[in-house]
């Protein structure tokens, strides 16, 4: 089995709390993190493909075009943003976990759609204390 | 069965470019990476084996140490990857390929009583490749 991985980042907004909660039950659910003006991080994101190397390009997929679908579906979509002010997150509070899936299902079809190789997994990373990962394990 | 990492850090020089293809070709499969460049390449090296009782080691990392010395840094570091080597004369040095080279010299040539697990290649801080083996023994 080979992988590629490659890591990008984002500089992001979020307000852990979800929309048909009370205040005081969002409070107890996500403590300081439900602080209603919202909070930022620079959010790391390992996007990992894997599949047969194209003999052509010596690649999984071109990274020149897997830099350009995060870049469009990913970057300019997410960063220096609010996420909860994005459809994804209308109805899933933009925990780690929700944009490491969301994040996952972005780039599935177009990963697949770009040659021989297909989305393995996504790994968010929040903080330096904190990652989240969707998709198989290695 | 426990697996054991070790990981090197090498300097190298490289460009994709195919012998059989004049320069504007090359140029024009491989863009700004046809022309010569360098990576500080890290190979970590994960092996697997059972734990001898005695010493508490799987292996013991000096032979690792060793062949890692012999096979990748004796022939990668601080050389070019085109001029010094005959690996890419069919296929560019992209990541895969060269982390699928290591893979092949690697796979014979560890100690007695341990198989590799898997080997990952950095070129940069945010681009890697794992090359996995199959489950299995030891």
């Amino acid at each position: 089995v080979i992988e590629l991985t490659r890591r990008y980042r984002f500089p992001a907004a979020h307000v852990l709390a979800h929309p048909r909660l009370s205040d005081a039950e969002n409070r107890r659910i996500y403590g300081k993190c439900a602080h209603p003006a919202g909070h930022g991080h620079d959010y790391g994101v390992e996007v990992t493909v894997r599949g047969e190397v194209d003999p052509e390009t010596g690649s999984l997929i071109p990274h020149a075009v897997l830099d350009d679908l995060v870049a469009t579906r990913v970057v300019a979509r997410f960063g220096h943003r609010l996420l909860n002010a994005d459809p994804l997150f209308a109805e899933d509070v933009p925990t780690a976990e929700n944009i490491a899936r969301a994040i996952y299902r972005e780039l599935e079809a177009p990963v697949a759609a770009a040659g021989s190789a297909s989305l393995a997994r996504v790994r968010v990373t929040e903080t330096r204390k904190n990652s989240f990962v969707y998709g198989e394990t290695s | 069965l426990v697996r054991v990492t070790r990981a090197i850090e090498f300097s190298t020089s490289l460009r994709y470019a195919l012998p059989g293809l004049s320069e504007a070709e090359n140029r024009a499969r491989f863009g700004e990476r046809s022309r010569q460049h360098g990576h500080n390449y890290r190979l970590e090296v994960t092996v697997r084996g059972p734990l001898d009782p005695m010493t508490g080691m799987v292996v013991d990392l000096k032979d690792i140490e060793a062949v890692l010395d012999r096979e990748v840094m004796a022939r990668f570091d601080h050389r070019d990857l085109n001029a010094d080597t005959a690996y890419f004369e069919k296929a560019p040095p992209t990541p895969e390929n060269f982390a699928r080279v290591i893979r092949e010299i690697l796979v014979d040539a560890l100690p007695a009583g341990v198989a590799l697990d898997r080997i990952r290649l950095q070129s940069d801080a945010d681009t890697w490749v794992d090359v996995i083996e199959p489950a299995g023994t030891p």
